[in-house]
């Protein structure tokens, strides 16, 4: 919502700054009087909570890279030493480790969040699409990361992932050797891993600085999906209504981290990553961290040849179709309201659709054998399904409910409501 | 048409889960058998280890264990770290613990000397774990071609490691299925993935005898007790800070709930007057 900046420098040095840089008004008008709707709820804390996830795993990941080496002989034994002989060691790799789990865990809540609400819709398609780009940035980071302890899962996760890209036809082998550095996941791929997982999270930085950027010239989005019309009846300035409700939000989840910290800091993870890698010796079942598991239940659900596309590059064009498709959607959903709230159908699908994600993930973590190649199949088809069919038709075909005249209108409903007087007639229903 | 379509909807997914469900517990029923839990002290966020327990645990390693499996992460000082086997106040730098001097002491490691010869000298507290092989190829060679796996992360390296350890120890009883072909050489082990195990009962009760004190008072070196020991030991070695780390949660989790409630107050405090 970006208008006239109501920044009145104070100070004389802010009077002299305000005229060569206005920095002091840019933070101002960004985190100080950034008019914010009045009507969002917890699911809106999100963004503020992995701010707060990228900014950790970005100071852990400083403090691990002084004292890990990117060397195959020497990469988990100095992990181990992290552990046990660097002083708080363990605490920031397990912050580090963790860290990563709980930034998936907030990001899916967040898209998910969007998808319900609408907020991928008209004015917001960029802001919806950087944030495509940063979930992108994030998995390919977090596969990086995942190799740099060079445990079994390591070394084989990154064997089975790499292979993808020799699955483009002609060139694939090509380019995969180009990437790795060799012909094998070995120490020039842990080596430029090291590197690029280095590199990305500022990147991410980059993109989430036009992320906010892009959220602060329409405005954000609020649970009814309608755009404020009054700045003053329908806003408060987000400090200090959001700053104190999203560092309310943010400590709780704070405390499911250090719950998993503290008390169970391996619970996510893989025990196999605890073998130093052996390219020799093969995990009987190789899977990738929790979060990735829907994407790579979609790489195996394709069993089959499509005409002269093989098994395995339909694998790789249904995963990276499944991340590229979410670019599509705000001109995929064809209908006028924004939020589900008042799209009783299409809500139902969300629901659907939410439930099939998990499915997927389940699919990912079972073998490629029956029944899982089956099911992982049909709840590939159904996520393609909701973005391709269901989605473009239901816009068309389903009655929406009214959504309130405005914020105000649904603020004042809902407190109607609450305090008992539901004789009011609603209009329009 | 809504309730019918909800309805479907719900049968669909309580399907699906049947399906997740049923499929699931097939896979567990699988080859491998549910280790025992251990049950072990030192379990759960108020877990914390028996100093005593880990005494005797380092003993069935060093006396039993050590002759096959490696730890190669772990240095003698660590055993006399803060909430370690051998931990004692008096020491807080474990290089300076006598009984931990003494354990290294015992240990023989080459070495360099002042004019560059090789020479064979006392370990030293800050000296590793002496491995009893050399090499891997000397390792596989010793134990037919199997190497034994090195100790230091095993307990977090296996599926709910600390049981899967203690029942492989205890599971040497058990008689294998009819029909299931034991390869010579190899030993039946319910507990291990396939069921055969290159690795002999390594313990028989009476194999080590615990020193005669107070805290080990009616406590007899079985094959369930010397497991359940050296399981703590290997546990412990597993994260040597883990005692640390879940005393440190709790400071965190408590620090972190005052500040929680306290910005719920602020929250209610700052929206008192805004209808939203």
């Amino acid at each position: 919502m970006s208008g006239p900046s109501s920044y009145v420098p104070k100070s004389g040095l802010e009077k002299w700054l305000d005229t060569r840089l206005p920095i002091v008004r840019f933070m101002n008008d960004t985190l100080v009087d950034f008019p914010t709707p009045k009507n969002l709820n917890y699911w809106y804390t999100f963004g503020g909570i992995l701010a707060v996830c990228l900014a950790s795993q970005i100071i852990t990941g400083i403090i691990l890279a002084m004292h890990y080496v990117p060397h195959i002989d020497h990469a988990f034994n100095s992990v181990e030493r992290i552990m046990r002989d660097v002083n708080g060691g363990w605490l920031i790799r397990y912050m580090h480790s963790n860290g990563a789990s709980m930034f998936f865990l907030a990001v899916y809540i967040h898209i998910f969040r969007g998808l319900y609400y609408g907020s991928y819709k008209a004015p917001r398609e960029i802001l919806w699409g950087l944030g495509v780009i940063i979930f992108l940035l994030m998995i390919i980071t977090a596969f990086m990361g995942y190799v740099l302890p060079w445990g079994q899962m390591s070394l084989w996760g990154a064997t089975v992932i790499t292979n993808i890209v020799g699955a483009v036809p002609f060139v694939g082998d090509s380019i995969k050797t180009w990437l790795l550095g060799g012909f094998a996941v070995d120490n020039a791929t842990l080596n430029r891993f090291f590197s690029l997982h280095y590199l990305l999270p500022f990147v991410i930085a980059g993109v989430v600085v036009l992320h906010i950027w892009a959220l602060h010239v329409p405005g954000n989005n609020n649970p009814t999906g309608v755009e404020v019309q009054d700045v003053k009846k329908e806003t408060v300035p987000f400090h200090p209504y959001y700053t104190v409700k999203d560092a309310f939000a943010i400590c709780v989840f704070l405390m499911i981290f250090a719950g998993f910290v503290f008390f169970g800091p391996n619970t996510l993870g893989h025990p196999d990553n605890y073998i130093p890698a052996n390219n020799q010796v093969t995990p009987s079942h190789i899977v990738p961290e929790w979060y990735l598991l829907p994407f790579y239940a979609i790489l195996r659900a394709i069993t089959f040849d499509i005409l002269i596309i093989d098994a395995k590059f339909g694998g790789v064009i249904a995963m990276g179709g499944a991340i590229l498709i979410l670019f599509a959607l705000p001109w995929l959903d064809t209908s006028k309201i924004k939020s589900m709230r008042y799209r009783p159908i299409a809500r139902l699908w969300w629901i659907v659709f939410v439930l099939n994600f998990l499915m997927l993930g389940v699919c990912g973590a079972m073998p490629a054998e029956p029944p899982w190649t089956v099911i992982s199949l049909i709840c590939t088809i159904f996520y393609f399904a909701y973005f391709l069919v269901i989605l473009p038709v239901l816009g068309v075909i389903e009655k929406p409910q009214t959504p309130p005249a405005s914020i105000a209108d649904s603020i004042l409903q809902s407190h109607k409501k609450s305090a008992g007087t539901s004789a009011v007639a609603v209009p329009a229903e | 048409m809504k309730p019918t379509f909800a309805r479907r909807l719900v049968a669909g997914v309580l399907g699906l889960v049947s399906v997740v469900v049923v499929a699931g517990s097939a896979q567990a029923a699988g080859e491998v058998k549910h280790p025992r839990p251990v049950n072990g002290s030192w379990e759960g966020p108020f877990g914390r280890f028996d100093r005593a327990q880990l005494q005797r645990g380092f003993q069935v390693y060093k006396e039993v264990c050590s002759s096959c499996h490696s730890m190669n992460l772990l240095h003698y000082r660590n055993l006399g770290d803060k909430h370690g086997p051998f931990y004692d106040p008096k020491y807080p730098n474990p290089n300076d613990n006598p009984v931990v001097k003494a354990i290294a002491a015992s240990y023989t490691v080459k070495s360099v000397d002042a004019e560059g010869n090789e020479e064979e000298r006392p370990a030293l507290p800050s000296d590793r774990f002496i491995a009893p092989f050399e090499n891997r190829a000397q390792a596989a060679a010793a134990n037919g071609g199997a190497v034994p796996p090195d100790m230091s992360v095993l307990v977090k390296a296996r599926h709910n490691g600390g049981s899967y350890i203690y029942s492989l120890l205890t599971g040497y009883d058990q008689t294998p299925p009819a029909g299931k072909q034991i390869p010579e050489g190899k030993h039946y082990n319910p507990y291990m993935p396939g069921g055969v195990i290159a690795m002999g009962p390594p313990i028989v009760d009476e194999q080590v005898t615990y020193a005669d004190t107070p805290e080990n008072k009616g406590i007899k070196p079985t094959v369930d007790q010397m497991s359940h020991d050296v399981v703590a030991f290997l546990t412990w070695a597993s994260e040597p800070h883990q005692t640390e780390r879940k005393i440190t949660g709790f400071g965190v989790m408590i620090f972190l709930l005052i500040l929680t409630i306290l910005l719920w107050f602020s929250y209610r405090s700052v929206w008192r007057n805004v209808e939203h």
